[in-house]
């Protein structure tokens, strides 16, 4: 009886550890095969908004422009470049590579805003 | 703002007709329609509802321009959805000015978005202006997608660098300046080196007494940092004219009248016949002001500019599109 007992709590666990194995593995499947998280940053009231964004590698950030004006989302180290944004219009990136993205409007510079990929 | 010029010199210690508070109260007119006449470096102030009493050359000069700005053509927000319709009632407003000014300068933002029709429609609505010549400089507007290609083909012919140039009319020197190029991320308006020693340069003959009209689309005079409305290297520009006994600064962008006397250097910001923005720091950002319909027109406008040779006066008048 007492075997039998420690057979079963045996069997409990190894099931219970096949099974994470099994999710972890999914989890992994997942993030390889679906699209990047994306993540949005609004343009309102001249300025981004947040103005610091923290991502993984692989993330897509849509800016969307919110304003009766037009703005532009310029990268200070030449990274990426959109073309002018009028009101509603919007512009996306993936960052493929870790590191610190500035960028600014390259028609108002006053408005920065950068883009921490982790 | 229709009171005696006696109201507003209380402090007149140099005869010339101003005393601090008479100018502060001239700016205060700016924009409702006021003359504001530089003599000699001095400003001398007059309500509109004086002027049937000045001669027709104190009035008028013998060299009449007008200024236009911000028309941004194209724009089609709550602010003000006709802006064809806005820069028609400008052009009215020139033909209507007694005698016709020589010609127009139109300081930038021409067009909303850079579109090919956007400038077709303003070359059309200005086709009817009674002044034929329109001398431009760009705003940030107008030079979008293609590094300004597109302003220097319609408008920079036989300008310099990014579309910067000079030329004389009666006397008087006319410096049309660029300083929407290469913007830098956190900065202001730039001129940039190979525009400033131009600039060094095409002053350099000049006779001390020329009187000198300088125009660009962005405030050469830190109007408000915060939001943009000032040009990073203008001392190094405002430092090239330090010689001449009279200089005019006209500038736009700000969308509102405004104006300040710094030694010899007049600066004034003329309205937009687009849309009004907000005073500096009075809002969240600089973005269209929407004001009631009806109102829209007061404050709009255009500035006309009257220079009497001979006596180095420049009178700088702003008229609402009311």
């Amino acid at each position: 009886m007492r075997r039998s007992v420690s057979i079963a709590v045996l069997t409990v666990a190894v099931v219970i550890g096949v099974g994470t194995v099994a999710v972890g593995r999914k989890d992994l499947l997942a993030s390889a095969q679906q699209k990047p998280e994306t993540t949005e940053v609004k343009i309102d009231n001249f300025s981004f908004g947040p103005a610091t964004l923290t991502v993984p590698v692989g993330t897509s950030v849509t800016w969307t422009n919110r304003d009766d004006i037009p703005h532009t989302v310029v990268s200070t180290e030449g990274a990426f470049k959109s073309k002018v944004l009028d009101t509603d219009e919007k512009f996306a990136y993936t960052f493929g590579k870790a590191g610190t993205y500035p960028y600014f409007c390259s028609i108002h510079p006053k408005m920065t805003g950068k883009v921490i990929v982790q | 703002m229709a009171g005696t010029v006696k109201d507003e010199i209380m402090h007149d210690h140099n005869h010339d007709g101003i005393d601090r508070r008479g100018f502060l109260k001239c700016m205060a007119w700016a924009g409702t329609g006021a003359l504001c006449v530089m003599s000699g470096g001095v400003l001398k102030s007059y309500s509109l509802s004086r002027l049937p009493g000045l001669s027709p050359k104190e009035a008028m000069g013998e060299l009449s321009f007008v200024q236009i700005s911000d028309s941004h053509m194209g724009f089609n927000k709550p602010a003000n959805p006709d802006v064809a319709g806005t820069l028609k009632a400008a052009v009215d407003k020139i033909n209507a000015l007694p005698g016709a000014p020589d010609f127009m300068l139109h300081t930038g933002d021409i067009s909303h978005l850079s579109k090919p029709e956007e400038f077709d429609t303003v070359d059309q609505i200005l086709k009817s202006a009674k002044p034929k010549d329109v001398f431009y400089v760009p705003g940030e507007h107008d030079v979008l997608n293609d590094d300004g290609k597109q302003f220097l083909e319609r408008y920079g012919k036989g300008g310099k660098g990014a579309g910067w140039y000079s030329f004389d009319k009666k006397g008087a020197h006319f410096i049309g300046l660029v300083n929407v190029m290469n913007l830098k991320a956190g900065g202001l308006g730039t001129l940039g080196h190979e525009q400033l020693e131009w600039l060094e340069d095409d002053v350099k003959q000049l006779k001390h007494s020329t009187p000198i009209v300088v125009f660009a689309h962005i405030p050469l005079w830190s109007v408000y940092p915060e939001w943009g409305w000032g040009t990073e290297d203008s001392a190094q520009a405002l430092a090239y004219l330090k010689k001449f006994g009279s200089v005019t600064v006209l500038n736009g962008h700000i969308h509102q009248t405004m104006q300040k006397v710094e030694g010899n250097v007049t600066f004034h910001t003329a309205a937009s016949t687009a849309f009004p923005q907000p005073q500096p720091g009075k809002a969240d950002s600089p973005g269209p002001m929407k004001v009631p319909a009806e109102q829209l027109k007061s404050v709009l406008g255009i500035t006309d500019v009257n220079f009497v040779q001979g006596q180095h006066a420049l009178a700088v008048v702003d008229s609402t599109l009311a």
